[in-house]
Parts: structure tokens; sequence; C-alpha cells
């Protein structure tokens, strides 16, 4: 990829390609049954960058495929064609044992602080084990950074002998981040990794990411559904709906000025805690729900449920691409982005 | 001023576990005005659906009512017998849970289970229950209720079992419904339709609205008065436009501040709460949030606060008030929360990236 010329005055290093991640027409079908003839199209052709030292964040509502795509970045789910590429590496590509050390780099935090902990190792052993693996450190070194990535997280360094049943959610939560930090990774993805906590666990789970960001110039994918926590973490937002990306662009653009029907319908449904601004906000009120990603519908997958479609015509005949539209970087797939929803 | 159909007064609800007496509801006193809104918001384990419960009579094993009275009009719940509560529950009040699968019988039609909700109180006869089951259905937006009658909940989504469990619970015309977070395991664009519903019926039917909720967005949205509850007790209370302009209580503060506003340029900091909430067996003494407030004072640790009014309907349970808090006090809340040295000795001890990515 291109590769900017260091400034002039810059040190020796060669300098880093801006993007760390870029998913390229990723598609995921997995067979419905027994008999393969149908599929789930989860992923339907995602494309994504993920610059360095970001936060994109990934949103849209359940079985829009922002988990299933999260899998495929992280190769816990092979991709049924397309390309991720991490580190200018294809990863789609790569042998099994290369791939176990580019996960030293590319970490994952889960939702469930309850299910994704194994409840029969210590929490010395759940932050010792990527330590062990990537073979980081042994012995007294081992023991010591264990107790300072729990020290890290807030939690108490004296507690790695504590089963993780023995910690309330918030607490667990901390301990997952722990074990995502211990191989000191560049890459984080957050799979919804705030939406189980309570809201003043939620604040300090959020901030400790921030925090963490900041101080390990980390790189964060971060999926959720919530789309007030998405903005306030992320840099850059990328919608999905049914399998693919609607649109993307910088944070404040994205709710300034959505450009996809969509977007708009999906902002405008989040009540605010704020009852003069309740007073006044309309909802753009969808019909009916999230149509099956089996038989999408076809043209725009949006416009069984969009207020400005044409149908028939255009939205129901031709699928949009992702292109241009709104502010500088913001990309949306829409016969008609930008225009008023009446 | 509207006639008040729900008083509680200072209801105590435990649960006797072998750890000990669980107190989930720890001496509340509230009350629901006939055709109000009316948010009770809180955390896990703050008593709020207990609460609800407890209303209902409906309180699980090893719980119990064990004091107080919780009077609907002019006759106390806690003292009804079986069949008193059962006529109770079916006409009075209704309540709608947070996930509507498990509160519909999957072998039953969804149509049937709605007739079933109105001949068992014998309100309505099995000919006009039958009649009725249409238009509730059209009452709560689904579409084609002739043909969706006739399916099971399992055909439904999870927006339509909403609607369905809605257009049950107003079958028998209730007064009140008590919703308990109606919203949370639904996407967002289906929370706005159901939240959209709520308010159409609180307008058009005058049904009053108890929501029970951790969602301080949906409260704005929703009700026009709010009780603040916090380790089994009504921390704070009053009109909704004044509590979250000028919250008292340094719970409420802070709740309010710990999350994000989807219509807000970026905060740098979200206010958090630090620790957890306290252990309901074994609370604090004194006030029982002091153990995670950054405005405390002496007092807070020994002595608990009553529920004082603190403005024109407005009251709140504790010895500081926000009011009396200095601006930068509460900003330095937002300071960052990790410990700078654990930072520098784990970048100085980080192994070199590519060492290890190629040499294991």
């Amino acid at each position: 990829m291109a590769v900017e010329a260091p400034a002039p005055g810059a040190s020796a290093q060669p300098a880093l390609d801006p993007v760390i991640l870029r998913v390229e027409n990723v598609y995921k079908h997995f067979p419905v049954g027994g008999i393969a003839t149908e599929v789930v199209r989860a992923v339907d052709g995602v494309s994504l960058e993920v610059r360095r030292g970001e936060t994109l964040g990934l949103v849209g509502e359940s079985g829009c495929g922002k988990s299933t795509l999260a899998r495929l970045i992280t190769q816990l789910q092979p991709a049924t064609a397309g390309q991720v590429i991490f580190n200018g590496e294809d990863l789609t590509r790569v042998s099994g044992g290369r791939m176990r050390r580019i996960r030293r780099q590319m970490q994952m935090i889960f939702q469930d602080p309850f299910a994704s902990l194994d409840p029969r190792m210590t929490v010395g052993e759940i932050v010792g084990e990527p330590i062990d693996n990537f073979g980081i450190a042994r012995g007294r070194a081992r023991q010591q950074r264990i107790q300072e990535l729990l020290r890290l997280v807030g939690l108490n360094p004296n507690f790695t002998n504590r089963y993780p049943h023995e910690f309330s959610g918030g607490q667990r939560q901390r301990i997952g981040i722990a074990r995502a930090l211990a191989p000191n990774p560049t890459f984080i993805v957050c799979d919804e990794a705030v939406s189980a906590l309570d809201v003043s666990i939620q604040a300090q789970i959020i901030n400790l990411l921030q925090d963490l960001q900041r101080e390990f110039n980390l790189t964060y994918l971060f999926i959720a559904h919530d789309l007030a926590v998405v903005r306030h973490l992320s840099d850059r937002v990328a919608v999905m709906y049914l399998g693919k990306v609607v649109e993307v662009a910088d944070r404040n653009d994205i709710y300034a000025a959505p450009q996809h029907p969509y977007t708009r319908a999906l902002l405008s449904s989040i009540p605010v805690p704020d009852p003069e601004v309740e007073a006044g906000r309309e909802p753009i009120l969808l019909q009916g729900e999230i149509p099956s990603p089996v038989n999408p519908p076809s043209g725009c997958r949006f416009h069984t449920r969009c207020p400005i479609a044409q149908v028939p015509g255009v939205c129901s005949e031709t699928e949009p691409e992702l292109e241009p539209h709104g502010h500088a970087s913001q990309i949306a797939a829409c016969h008609f982005a930008g225009r008023e929803i009446a | 001023m509207a006639g008040k159909i729900l008083r509680i007064e200072d209801l105590k609800t435990q649960f006797f576990t072998s750890r000990g007496v669980v107190r989930a509801v720890d001496g509340v006193s509230l009350h629901v005005d006939e055709g109000e809104t009316v948010a009770v918001v809180g955390e896990s384990g703050c008593g709020k659906t207990m609460t609800a419960l407890s209303i209902l009579r409906l309180v699980p094993d090893p719980g119990r009512i064990v004091g107080g009275h919780i009077w609907f009009r002019d006759r106390d719940v806690t003292t009804m017998d079986a069949e008193q509560v059962r006529e109770f529950r079916g006409n009075d009040v209704a309540m709608i849970f947070q996930d509507p699968m498990t509160s519909l019988n999957p072998v039953t039609k969804v149509g049937t289970q709605i007739e079933e909700a109105m001949t068992a109180h014998e309100r309505f006869s099995p000919r006009d229950a039958l009649e009725r089951v249409i238009p509730l259905l059209q009452r709560v937006r689904i579409p084609a209720a002739e043909r969706r009658r006739q399916d099971y909940p399992h055909q439904f989504s999870g927006g339509m079992r909403q609607r369905a469990m809605i257009a049950m619970g107003l079958a028998n015309e209730p007064q009140l419904i008590i919703a308990d977070e109606p919203t949370t395991a639904l996407d967002v664009t289906v929370q706005a339709q159901i939240v959209t519903l709520l308010k159409q019926l609180n307008s058009e039917l005058g049904t009053a609205i108890m929501l029970i909720t951790h969602n301080m967005a949906l409260v704005a949205s929703i009700c026009t008065r709010v009780i603040v509850m916090y380790a089994g007790r009504v921390v704070e209370e009053g009109p909704v436009r004044q509590i979250f302009k000028s919250p008292q209580h340094p719970y409420t503060w802070s709740l309010l501040r710990s999350v994000p506003r989807v219509d807000e340029v970026r905060r740098s900091r979200l206010v958090s709460i630090t620790g957890m909430p306290p252990d309901l067996v074994r609370m604090p003494p004194g006030c029982k949030f002091h153990p995670r407030c950054a405005f405390r004072v002496d007092r807070c640790s020994d002595d608990e606060p009553a529920l004082d009014e603190v403005g024109p309907n407005q009251v709140a349970r504790c010895w500081v008030l926000m009011r009396n808090v200095p601006q930068e006090a509460a900003r330095e809340l937002e300071a960052v929360t990790i410990s700078r040295d654990v930072v520098e000795e784990l970048k100085a001890t980080a192994p070199d990236l590519e060492d290890v990515a190629d040499g294991s």
C-alpha cells in the first residue's frame, strides 16, 4: 500500500502504513439446516479500513452482521470470500502458526464477561495464559506482569488466585481487558464490550478503554448497538444493515449530516437524557423489522423499510454502491443519499 | 391534581437466604397519580424490579413482603387473599416484562392467549373476548391483525411479541401498566416504535404508566416524574425536567453524567461512580451511597439522611446536596483513572513486538 514519505526531520524509522486493517469485499455465508441450498448472508460484501491509533465504531441492529464481521477479522471464523489485510498481510491466507503469532497484536474483548472467562481458571491463569502462549515472560517477571496488568485495569493485584465467579460483571470485564492487553497488542476488537454492564460501571470501563488507548497507542474496532456510546468513543463510525456497510463517516459528520436514510432513522430513534430535547424529538419510525438475511430484498436491502425509497424503481432494482456523499471522506450506499425525510 | 391510584408506604421486601437477609426493598414510599407516567430508575439490585413485583404480589421465593402497605385506591394489596390478588392483577394493573418470549405461552396462539386474559377474569364473555382481540392487536399496531392473531409467539418478531404482551396487558382496561425495562431487549428502531406506542396509550386511554428502567434517556422521553432508587430505597424524587436540570443527590447527578449523549459532541470523560453497589445483606451504616460518593462528609458514614424537600415537589436523601458542591470538585471526577506508574512500568517491560511475533 502507499506509504507516506517520512516528513523531513522525522526519525529514521520507516513510516508506518496509516491503515492497520483493511477488510476487502468480505463475505460470510452460513448454510441453513442440512441442505445447503439456502444460506444466511450474514456478511455480504463488506469493505472497511481501520487507521492506526483510531477507534472505528461499527454499529447496527441485531442480525446486521457486525459480530460475524468481528469474528472474520480476528479469524475466529473463516470468511467465505474476501481479504482481511492486517499490517499488509492477508490473514485469510496465512498459516495457522503465523496467525497465532499475529494474534499477539490483535486481541478481542467480548460482550459477556460471564461467558468469556473460563470459570475453572484463576484470574492469574486467565491473564497469564496469553503471556505463556506468546512466550512473553517466565517466572517472577511473568507474575509481576500479571499483577501490573491487574493494577492497570483497576483490580487488586493480590487477587490472582481468585476465580471469575468471585467478581462482579464490571470486574470480570476488567479481567477480560487485562487478558487482552497481556501480549501488548496494537489492535483490539471490542465486541459489545460494555453492553452488558450497568451504567455507572459502563462509564468506568469506557473511561478505562480511552485511557488505555491513549497510553498504549491502541487501535480499536468498537462494535456496539448503542450509538451514544459509539459516538463518544469513536473517531469514525461505520453503519451496517443486513450484512452490508451502508455508511461510513467521521464521528461528528455522521451525526450532524447522516446521508443514508437508515442512519438518519437510527439516530432519530435514540432518546436523549434531556427532557427538553425529548419534548421536541420526532423519531423517524421505520416500518416493520429487519428482513431475513436468507432472502435479502432485491436492489437496496433497505428499500422495504425506507421512507424515501422509489419502489418499484431504482431502489428495488439496483443495489447502490458506497460512494462519496456529504462531507469529505463520508461514504454512503444510497440512490438518494442526503435527501431529507419528510 | 389527579387522585392517587397507587400509594406505597414504607414497603419492605426481604429475601431469606443462607447468606442472611437480603433487604431488596428497604422502606420505600411512593405514589402514582391517575393517568401519570412515572419512572423508577436505578441500577441492577437497587430494588426497582422488586418494588414492582411486590405491587403485584409476585415476589419470588425465598422473598417476602415483611412490612408496609401498598394501597391501590382504597384496598391494601399486602392483605389481599389469593383470589383478590388474582382479580387485582387481571383487572386493575398489568405488567409488561423485559423479555416477552418468556412471558408468552409458546404452544398457544397469540390471539387465544389474549382472549384467555379476558375470560379468565370474567370481565368479558368468550364471545366478547373473541371480538375484542382484533381491535386490541390493531391498537398496538400489529399489521394484518386478523391473520396474525392465529400465529404462535415464535412466529412473531421481538418487537411484535412485546406489542402482543402490551395488547394482553390492555385487554382488561387496567388503570396502571407497570413496564419493567420494556424496550431493553429490543433493537433501537423497534424501541422507538414501542416507546411511541406507550406514549400513545397513555395519552389516548389515560392509562397510568410506571416505567422501571436504568435508561435515563427513556425516562426523559416518556415520563413526567422520576423516582431514583439506590440500595432498596428512594434517594431522590421529583418532576423529570427539574431532576434532569438540577439533580440534588450525588447518585442521580452521577447517573445523569455517566451516560454519553448521542446529540452531543464528545465530552472528554464520562463521570464514573467508583466501586459497586452495596451488598444488600451487609449494608454500610449511614447513607448507603457514601462509600461510592465523591462528595461525602463525615456525617454521611454514620447517620442516614431522610428524604427531605429540596425544591418544589423535589425530595432527596442527602446531607450534602449537589447545589452545595463547588463546580471544580464535580469536574475533578472526570480525571484520568489509571495509574501512571503502572503504565510506565508495563511499557518499560513490554517485549518488543517483532521479536516475539517472528521469534517464537
